[in-house]
């Protein structure tokens, strides 16, 4: 698996390591750059001018009714942040739908691959069903899950009610939004994982599973001693790539809760937006971005770590 | 379809060569169903959508929970193509889609080539600043982002859309390791024949990186296709929306006519779901060869 994501990109790149000192001629500086222009031009302008920007603004007080950066705040908004339970509520919804989404969509998109993989025929037929929500925008499933959420008549509602349990208010109920997102997302977003699984089982050869039969290896046993360990790459991809994908959440929240009920779903990205756009105040929420940015940071280093040290 | 496969796979996937162990078979038919059930569960919202989308409204508000429709009607699929205004929103899905997959194709590319092949001074130094836009989440950007669109008046214009997904480190190193495992004698042959940098990429390397395009662009496409946050953001008059940001209106609009916002959801996925038929396995190679997600 030559998976971008997860190793090293420059490692990746045989050619960027064996330059030779004074290998670039004047010629080849002039093209090397007049190739780049195009990409750093609007890499520049519209990420990483915008990013240095962001961690401008937020040092001041900042508010987009009027123009400017606003009166220099020092760390104020930092410890504005930091001490803002509403801030760390926000953190910790968003904390609480990776908790609730990454294991399922780890575990049954594993499971499912494993189911895939060991049939022979209609193999495009599962692939199809399990993929196909993954390509749809993200408003579609929102409407779609919204319906089938309505209490009394939608149909989770109407099936829970036929097997004699009570039905939640699924989305209006605080104890359950959280948990009827994360189903969404799961039905949702799983594809995505399902294929990169499908993808590292067809990886492992089939002679390890027919030299493990002669030997007298039953199906546990070649799961247990060659599945699982083979996988473990992809294991250790699928789950950092989902935990950085359940920490970016909003769509779906914003869909179908709007953060709500009484703030009770409320992601961090929701958080910026609100103090941003609502209530104008550009630097504390671009202080909030860089606090939530240097958490993505720190996931994503210690997966790199754990990824490296595996490999 | 799904149905058929439950008899025959037991047959088909016993071992050829040892006796058939009964457990084992019985084992096999327990996966098969267990996979059946779990597809089924993953069929129903669909299902569910169109079932919904082609019933006429008194039904859905009497009888919710009924699949069997003896009434079965276009009239909401007809009310939201000619009154709503899904047909601008498909346009404008489209050219921001399409301009943006082709923008990036082209500009990443040719930086992946810079990166991969062309040994310049420097090429350290800009090869940390590309990878640096791996680590940046694009939704800790929305703020300074929106100030500088409102500042450059492209707030609801396609430029908002394009210009900053055009950009993306994953694109240049996807290009970059697939120029990086060609032969190295195709560049070296056409720079001695005297050719230029831009030529031996245009003419030679271009063509030849069709894998990595295909994936690049369909994998830009669908992500503008379906992008929302921003979108939402800097597309507020409506004849500029794209679908994902215009059908967040349509609920609100519709109230509960549930027919029309099935169908608005149905209408919505649509391409894509047809895209997702036609290029399947391009789609399935992309994410197992990168990892995009």
């Amino acid at each position: 698996m030559s998976a971008t994501a997860a190793a090293p990109p420059t490692g990746a790149l045989p050619g960027v390591r064996d330059t030779p000192r004074g290998a670039g001629t004047i010629g080849q500086t002039r093209a090397g750059f007049g190739l780049l222009t195009p990409f750093l031009v609007l890499y520049l302008a519209f990420l990483i001018g915008p990013a240095l920007y962001g961690l401008l603004m937020s040092f001041f007080d900042g508010s987009s009714v009027r123009s400017g950066l606003g009166p220099f705040a020092g760390f104020g908004n930092y410890t504005e942040a930091l001490t803002s339970s509403d801030f760390w509520s926000s953190m910790w919804h968003t904390v609480l739908f990776t908790l609730l989404t990454t294991p399922p969509l780890v575990l049954v998109a594993l499971a499912l691959a494993m189911l895939t993989d060991r049939i022979r025929r209609g193999r495009w037929f599962f692939r199809l069903v399990f993929f196909a929500p993954y390509v749809m925008p993200v408003t579609c499933v929102g409407l779609v899950f919204t319906w089938m959420y309505v209490p009394q008549t939608g149909l989770f509602a109407t099936w829970l009610d036929a097997l004699g349990l009570p039905a939640p208010a699924w989305l209006a109920d605080p104890n359950w939004a959280m948990i009827a997102v994360a189903l969404m997302t799961v039905w949702w977003t799983i594809g995505f994982n399902f294929v990169l699984y499908l993808a590292g089982l067809q990886d492992i050869p089939r002679e390890l599973y027919e030299a493990a039969a002669v030997d007298g290896a039953g199906p546990g046993a070649q799961w247990r001693r060659i599945t699982v360990p083979l996988l473990s790459r992809t294991t250790a991809l699928v789950t950092m790539l989902q935990t950085i994908a359940s920490l970016k959440v909003f769509d779906q929240i914003y869909l179908l809760t709007v953060g709500g009920p009484n703030y009770s779903t409320r992601p961090v990205i929701e958080y910026i937006y609100d103090v941003g756009f609502t209530d104008f105040r550009t630097g504390y929420g671009a202080a909030a971005s860089m606090l939530y940015f240097v958490v993505i940071l720190a996931v994503s280093a210690v997966w790199f770590a754990i990824s490296r040290r595996r490999a | 379809m799904a149905t058929l496969t439950v008899p025959e796979a037991p047959i088909r996937t016993a071992p050829a060569k040892a006796p058939v162990d009964p457990r084992h078979r019985a084992f096999t038919v327990l996966c098969v169903v267990v996979l059946v059930v779990f597809a089924a569960l993953w069929l129903v919202p669909m299902v569910w959508a169109v079932d919904t989308s082609i019933r006429p409204e008194s039904e859905i508000t009497t009888a919710p929970a009924t699949w069997w429709t003896s009434h079965p009607t276009l009239d909401a699929y007809r009310q939201v193509l000619s009154a709503g205004r899904m047909p601008v929103w498909y346009l404008n899905s489209f050219l921001v889609a399409l301009l943006t997959a082709v923008f990036a194709v082209v500009v990443c590319s040719m930086a992946g080539f810079a990166v991969a092949r062309v040994r310049f001074r420097g090429r350290r130094i800009v090869t940390g600043l590309v990878l640096a836009g791996l680590l940046i989440p694009p939704q800790t950007l929305i703020m300074p982002q929106f100030q500088e669109f409102a500042g450059l008046h492209l707030l609801n214009t396609y430029w908002a859309l394009i210009l900053p997904s055009v950009p993306t480190s994953v694109a240049v190193f996807v290009f970059a390791s697939f120029f990086a495992g060609l032969p190295g004698e195709l560049a070296e042959s056409a720079r001695i024949d005297g050719a230029g940098w831009f030529r031996v990429y245009s003419r030679i390397f271009l063509p030849l990186c069709r894998p990595a395009a295909s994936a690049v662009f369909i994998f830009t496409f669908v992500w503008s296709w379906n992008n929302f946050l921003w979108p939402l953001l800097t597309m507020t008059s409506t004849e500029v929306m794209t679908i994902p940001v215009g059908l967040n209106v349509v609920q609100d609009s519709y109230g509960i006519r549930y027919a029309q916002v099935m169908a608005s959801a149905v209408l919505g996925a649509l391409p894509l779901f047809a895209v997702f038929l036609v290029v399947q396995r391009r789609i399935v190679e992309g994410i197992a060869n990168t990892g995009i997600k």
